[in-house]
């Protein structure tokens, strides 16, 4: 079926800005397919009903806008844990900052030498858990990024990873165009965590296929900010085995367009996935979006997504999170809550929460909620002498805490609760 | 102390005139006791005190110490000295009880000039005062008061009224909700900060608190009225013959 004339175009216009990274082999092929595919469906307009809350067209132009490099005054986030750190910047891998790719349990390279070899295992994930996650919903973005990412990791965990696997993205350069696309396979029974952390890019497109066979884990805590002007598009396509555990963090501040896709995939029985979020978005010019898709297809699994977000001085905060129970999915145990606090009367939370279940023996809820500030709270803590401001923040972080609370990792979870609590202070 | 005259209170909302000449005078190291029949504005007389909003002064003042304290922000009102136990206790999940202790002392104490408290010495004061209340390491690092029973919630309040250490204590019906051995302990909390600088208004329904914390000065409130006042022997008047008997007597 033909696109229309203005889908064509608009894509048109971004391809023409795009040449498919160099090289031979597996890697040209499924370049080669994913940019036929992304031809065939076309970037996203406003018409897309996946895209009715968030206008692309900042992600589809051909360059992107200028975002100012954002200088944080602080300690980088999560310095004195102990990682193999990489660094990307402005989406370009750099060797001389990074630790050296060496780690017991893992295997770790960049994309574009893995795709220099002609047998490799990331020949039979590159690309294929993108595709799988095009149906029912076509994801034009994570299509692109097939095709045309120029860098990422290649990661493959064989046993326990000793420390986690930190990716920190510096942004340098106030035109930037980064499109990464990184691998992750957990073999069975192994264990990962991956920490991603920084403002990658003016404009940052990134997929991540993470294929996690029986009995693995992994482990999933990234934060998004504080850089103002970014605008980011981010798909991660988990494919879960028996018995295998997936859970995902995401805290994202500022921003001036942030969409963030999960699409979770159940193929064995008895797994857990958690998908979990926090935004803190404050201004008319921000705009926040968790898109979470999770499909049921094994028996007994355990899937739940916590989002929250806190939306002030014209913020806006969009969910749109489905949970598809297919036939024969017995046992399944499906959760999903999206809530946003809502810190004055300007700032709008516009959430399409679905389940669509076609076995009868499972327990699946869901539900959103929008409030303001509870004023009984606000008033008890005011009462014991907490200044109005801080208490609001107080009760932010409280509101914040059911998502934080999804990171397994305490000390992970307790340093993004305290600098969260020191950004809420700095904007009073 | 406290000196209230003439208070007059509407709802902010609607025209319902809650409070309708309030005296009344606590002099320092005293306990007055306030009972009175349900709906008699008791529990407003507190919020308007400690400054909730919702409500709104026609008519009358309240001095703490001499400072208008009708004027303030409720986090002044607090540093100021005084102190609402809350009949409802809140819950906030997600932040933890010392947390919020700490923040709460700080605040007031960086309010009124005072350097802050360190984290140590504050581990110091608050482990000996939550000791005497029977609150354990476990409830401290819970959120505050998720999960906590009635009695805890109550016990909870005691504890955050002896490491802030108002001058004024206001109790909007701590017993309810008590079993007799929780009664206690809050009771020995509060007779434990009886002291000649500080005040307290007790407010209940019942007679049987006062066995355990012995007012001063005893009031009856009806309708938005104190509309009595004697000793200690007023609460048994009323736990012998109700309320009934009294009003009949004043009206």
């Amino acid at each position: 079926m033909a696109l229309p004339q203005a889908k064509a175009d608009t894509t048109e216009a971004r391809l023409a800005g795009l040449t498919l990274p160099e090289g031979a082999g597996w890697g040209r092929a499924a370049r080669e397919d994913a940019l036929s595919r992304l031809t065939a469906m076309g970037l996203p307009g406003r018409r897309d009903e996946y895209w009715r809350f968030t206008d692309p067209s900042s992600l589809n132009a051909p360059e992107p806008a200028p975002a100012a490099v954002f200088e944080a005054h602080e300690a980088p986030i999560w310095d004195g844990v102990d990682r193999l750190k990489v660094i990307f910047v402005d989406g370009v891998f750099d060797a001389a900052a990074s630790d050296p790719l060496e780690m017991t349990g893992l295997e770790i390279e960049r994309l574009s030498d893995a795709m220099t070899r002609d047998i490799h295992w990331a020949k039979d994930l590159y690309g294929k858990l993108e595709t799988r996650g095009q149906t029912p919903v076509e994801r034009p973005f994570a299509a692109l990024n097939t095709a045309f990412a120029t860098d990422g990791l290649v990661i493959r965990a064989t046993g326990r990873a000793e420390r986690p696997v930190a990716i920190v993205y510096l942004h340098g350069s106030e035109t930037s165009d980064a499109i990464l696309h990184h691998l992750v396979k957990v073999e069975e029974g192994a264990e990962l965590t991956l920490l991603e952390t920084g403002p990658a890019a003016a404009r940052f497109n990134e997929a991540m296929e993470v294929d996690v066979a029986d009995g693995g884990t992994f482990h999933h805590v990234r934060t998004q900010g504080r850089d103002h002007e970014r605008r980011a598009a981010t798909h991660a396509f988990a494919r879960l085995g028996t018995e295998s555990v997936y859970k995902s963090f995401t805290l994202t501040v500022n921003g001036r367009l942030t969409r963030n896709e999960q699409v979770v995939e159940f193929t064995g029985d008895d797994a857990v996935a958690h998908v979990a979020g926090a935004c803190v978005g404050d201004g008319r010019d921000l705009h926040h979006d968790d898109t979470v898709f999770v499909t049921h297809d094994a028996l007994a699994c355990e899937s739940r997504q916590v989002f929250k977000k806190v939306l002030r001085n014209g913020a806006t905060g969009v969910f749109q999170g489905k949970i598809l129970v297919k036939q024969g999915a017995q046992k399944t145990d499906g959760y999903q809550i999206s809530q946003s606090l809502l810190l004055d009367e300007d700032s709008q939370f516009l959430a399409k929460p679905e389940l669509e279940i076609y076995a009868d023996d499972v327990a699946c809820s869901h539900g959103s909620t929008s409030g303001a500030i509870d004023r009984d709270s606000l008033f008890y803590l005011r009462s014991r002498g907490v200044p109005e401001a801080e208490a609001t923040d107080l009760l932010t972080l409280s509101f914040l805490a059911e998502a934080l609370a999804e990171i397994e990792d305490a000390a992970l979870a307790e340093e993004l609760q305290i600098r969260l609590g020191e950004w809420l202070a700095r904007r009073r | 102390m406290l000196d209230i005259k003439g208070l007059k209170v509407k709802l902010e909302e609607e025209d319902k005139q809650i409070l309708k000449g309030v005296d009344l005078a606590v002099g320092a190291g005293e306990v007055h006791a306030i009972m009175g029949p349900n709906g008699s504005g008791k529990s407003t007389l507190s919020y308007v005190l400690s400054g909730r909003d919702g409500y709104e002064v026609t008519e009358g003042s309240a001095l703490l110490e001499g400072a208008d304290i009708l004027d303030m922000d409720p986090e002044e009102r607090a540093a100021a000295g005084l102190f609402l136990a809350f009949q409802y206790p809140v819950e906030i999940p997600g932040v933890g009880n010392m947390t919020f202790l700490r923040t709460a002392l700080n605040s007031q104490r960086k309010a009124r000039g005072e350097d802050e408290v360190s984290s140590a010495d504050f581990l110091k004061l608050i482990r000996a005062k939550a000791k005497d209340l029977k609150i354990d390491a476990e409830m401290l690092k819970r959120p505050v008061n998720v999960g906590f029973s009635g009695g805890e919630k109550k016990r909870n309040e005691i504890l955050q009224m002896a490491i802030l250490e108002p001058k004024l204590c206001i109790l909007d019906e701590t017993d309810s909700g008590l079993d007799v051995d929780a009664m206690k302990l809050v009771s020995d909390g509060v007779n434990a900060l009886r002291s000649e600088g500080r005040s307290f208004v007790v407010i209940t329904h019942y007679q049987r608190l006062l066995n355990h914390i012995t007012p001063d000065v005893v009031h009856i409130m009806s309708d938005g009225r104190i509309v009595k006042s004697g000793g200690p022997e007023l609460a048994l008047e009323v736990e012998e013959n109700g309320y009934a008997d009294i009003l009949a007597e004043v009206a």
